[in-house]
């Protein structure tokens, strides 16, 4: 049988992580040149938050009350941070879809068949997902410049919170991973993948002030991963609004979030992967 | 030694349903073996649990040498699939479709992209292999999903319904593909519907139903199960028919009551079972000439695979049906009852 024998020399396996991190890098390649085709879904992921923005900083903005002043100008600065981080996790959705439509489509059970690194179609895809999310962050941080939103602190603290938005939206779709393997149809999935976005970011701290909401209610907004990355940013940029409560994630935000965000990748990444080696049509 | 497909007591069962109840299999290395059956039959689990897409409850699996279950990702890079969906990137170019598996099969991109091109060019897509796979007509994106199956030059196929969904050219063009693949030593594996594909590609034809084989061997071994050839005479004037029905009576193998001899009135067809070719056929029209019995249609009538079908299982393979149309008194009945769907472009 010297035909299988040369077939297996084509593809001896080499080292595992390298293997890993080539093949995630050659399905990251795939997804970002789909994007780049279909570049609609970019377009819509950029113009909903920047909807957001304009639509908080002029219709609320002038009656939330941000550390005893509803001024405009101070619940503007105030908000960002909190659309900042909505908007990383939003694309979680975009991952859950992605993944689901390929299951369809029957490429999840090529990928499957090859012999590939088992997490490397998800790590592809998330890294995709990560530089889409950049992006949009990009765009939205200079139209948040347009409307007034300035930071008050050194050029290292606003890209340390960047960085940790990032991290937040990468943690967030493996998330979206899970849903998408989870489904039947992309479309599920991305409404699936949308829906608890929703009590996510709003029961936090990211468009009100945690101060004025029921105790328990404050508590669980205290504790909301969403929250720490918020109040991370917020004191990162040095914006007004910053929690005073003496809950642990509002005290260190920024370890706070980074240990959500690693707990998160840690838990959703197995599931995902699990679910992946598993998945029938 | 087993084959280079070899397969023992497949079991899986998807809740209450028995997908797979007791499959064996046994490929010779470079041969091609046809899974023919109908719609959950059990084609597709066997394939997925072959190509490691999916554990079986219980039995064992050798490919190429290697046990599937024990060492799956030896497996994989021995193996080609193609499966029952074209599963290439609508929004990726055919070019970066072969890429990007050339590669994650772990080939270095500049041979990845060398190979992409000739596959390209061996399946005839290299004039479209700048553009998205979405513009793809079915018949080029099942050759582009083949090609995909193909970029290491796997010495194990398999190959899962290829042609479902292709009009006959298409189907003719894959066909041909298909064969030139097998000559050059692939062991391949392939399901369909499709008696008239089995019986044109495959060495060997296993038939599935119900998640068991009931029947292997060659098409010819299984179309002698049941019965071996037959002669039928069409008469132009009903009043032959008797005459006809007693001459056919001396050369039949079987008496009248024994399923020898059949009359079908209205259609002025008499059938009888014989052995004796050709050589039969031409005495038999010579005895009608002399007893000036004038014929519309005449010929030897080999059975074709779905009266194998028939039966095996007591009821017609599933897809077929809704063209039943027989054909004549041709010589071995091939090209009935497929249906040709058109091609889905979009």
């Amino acid at each position: 049988m010297s035909a299988v024998t040369d077939a297996v020399r084509i593809a001896a396996p080499g080292n595992p992580i390298g293997q890993s991190i080539r093949d995630s890098l050659i399905v990251a390649k795939r997804n970002l040149i789909r994007m780049a085709r279909i570049p609609e879904v970019v377009i819509f992921g950029i113009v909903q938050p920047i909807m957001f923005v304009v639509l908080f900083s002029y219709v609320f903005g002038g009656s939330m009350n941000i550390g005893g002043t509803t001024s405009p100008q101070v619940y503007r600065e105030f908000l960002m941070a909190g659309i900042f981080a909505q908007t990383v996790t939003f694309a979680t959705a975009g991952a859950g879809a992605g993944i689901a439509e390929d299951m369809h489509k029957g490429l999840i059970d090529r990928f499957r068949s090859l012999p590939m690194a088992r997490g490397a179609v998800l790590t592809g895809r998330t890294l995709a997902d990560l530089v889409q999310t950049a992006l949009t962050l990009l765009v939205l941080a200079v139209v948040a410049l347009l409307v007034g939103w300035r930071t008050h602190t050194s050029a290292g603290e606003v890209l340390a919170a960047f960085g940790l938005l990032l991290l937040t939206g990468y943690a967030f779709t493996w998330i979206g991973a899970v849903i998408g393997l989870s489904v039947r149809t992309p479309e599920a999935a991305t409404s699936g993948g949308l829906v608890w976005l929703f009590p996510v970011t709003f029961v936090s701290n990211a468009f009100v002030d945690t101060d004025q909401m029921t105790p328990w209610l404050r508590h669980i907004a205290e504790w909301n991963p969403f929250s720490a990355t918020v109040q991370a940013c917020r004191e990162l940029f040095g914006n007004p609004g910053v929690s005073t409560s003496d809950a642990w994630p509002m005290q260190h935000p920024v370890w706070a979030s980074l240990i959500w965000s690693v707990l998160i990748i840690l838990v959703f990444r197995t599931l995902a992967v699990r679910k992946y080696r598993s998945a029938t049509v | 030694m087993p084959g280079a497909i070899y397969a023992e007591g497949l079991v899986k069962t998807f809740g209450d349903v028995k997908a797979l109840d007791g499959v064996d299999l046994d490929v010779p290395e470079g041969t091609v073996l046809g899974l023919l059956g109908p719609n959950g039959a059990g084609k597709t689990t066997s394939v997925r649990c072959l190509t490691t897409l999916l554990r079986p409850d219980r039995g064992k699996a050798v490919v190429a040498g290697i046990d599937v279950f024990k060492q799956p990702d030896a497996v994989r890079r021995s193996i080609g699939l193609s499966g029952q969906f074209a599963a290439v990137d609508e929004y990726l170019t055919g070019r970066e479709n072969l890429q990007m598996v050339g590669q994650l099969y772990q080939m270095r991109a500049k041979a990845a992209k060398a190979r992409a091109d000739e596959l390209l060019e061996q399946f005839h897509l290299a004039d479209a292999a700048d553009r998205t796979a979405k513009t793809y007509s079915g018949g080029m994106r099942r050759r582009l999903d083949l090609a995909a199956a193909l970029v290491v030059s796997p010495p194990v196929m398999f190959m899962d319904e290829p042609t479902t969904g292709l009009d006959p050219r298409n189907r003719q063009q894959l066909w041909d593909v298909i064969k030139q693949l097998v000559s050059g030593g692939t062991t391949l594996l392939l399901t369909t519907q499709y008696l008239e594909e089995a019986d044109h590609l495959a060495h060997d034809i296993a038939v599935v139903d119900h998640g068991r084989v009931i029947a292997q061997g060659t098409s010819d071994q299984l179309k002698a199960r049941t019965g071996g050839e037959r002669v039928e005479v069409v008469v132009h004037e009903r009043e032959h028919i008797q005459a006809a029905s007693a001459l056919l009576d001396r050369f039949s193998l079987r008496g009248p009551d024994q399923g020898g001899t059949k009359v079908e009135e209205h259609m002025r067809k008499i059938t009888t079972p014989v052995s004796g070719g050709a050589k039969l056929l031409a005495e038999i029209i010579r005895e009608l000439d002399v007893r000036g019995i004038e014929i519309d249609d005449i010929g030897l009538r080999r059975p074709t695979l779905d009266d194998v079908f028939l039966s095996l299982t007591g009821h017609a393979a599933e897809a077929e049906g809704e063209d039943g149309e027989q054909p004549g008194a041709g010589q071995s009945g091939t090209g009935q009852g497929r249906p040709h769907r058109k091609e889905a472009a979009t």
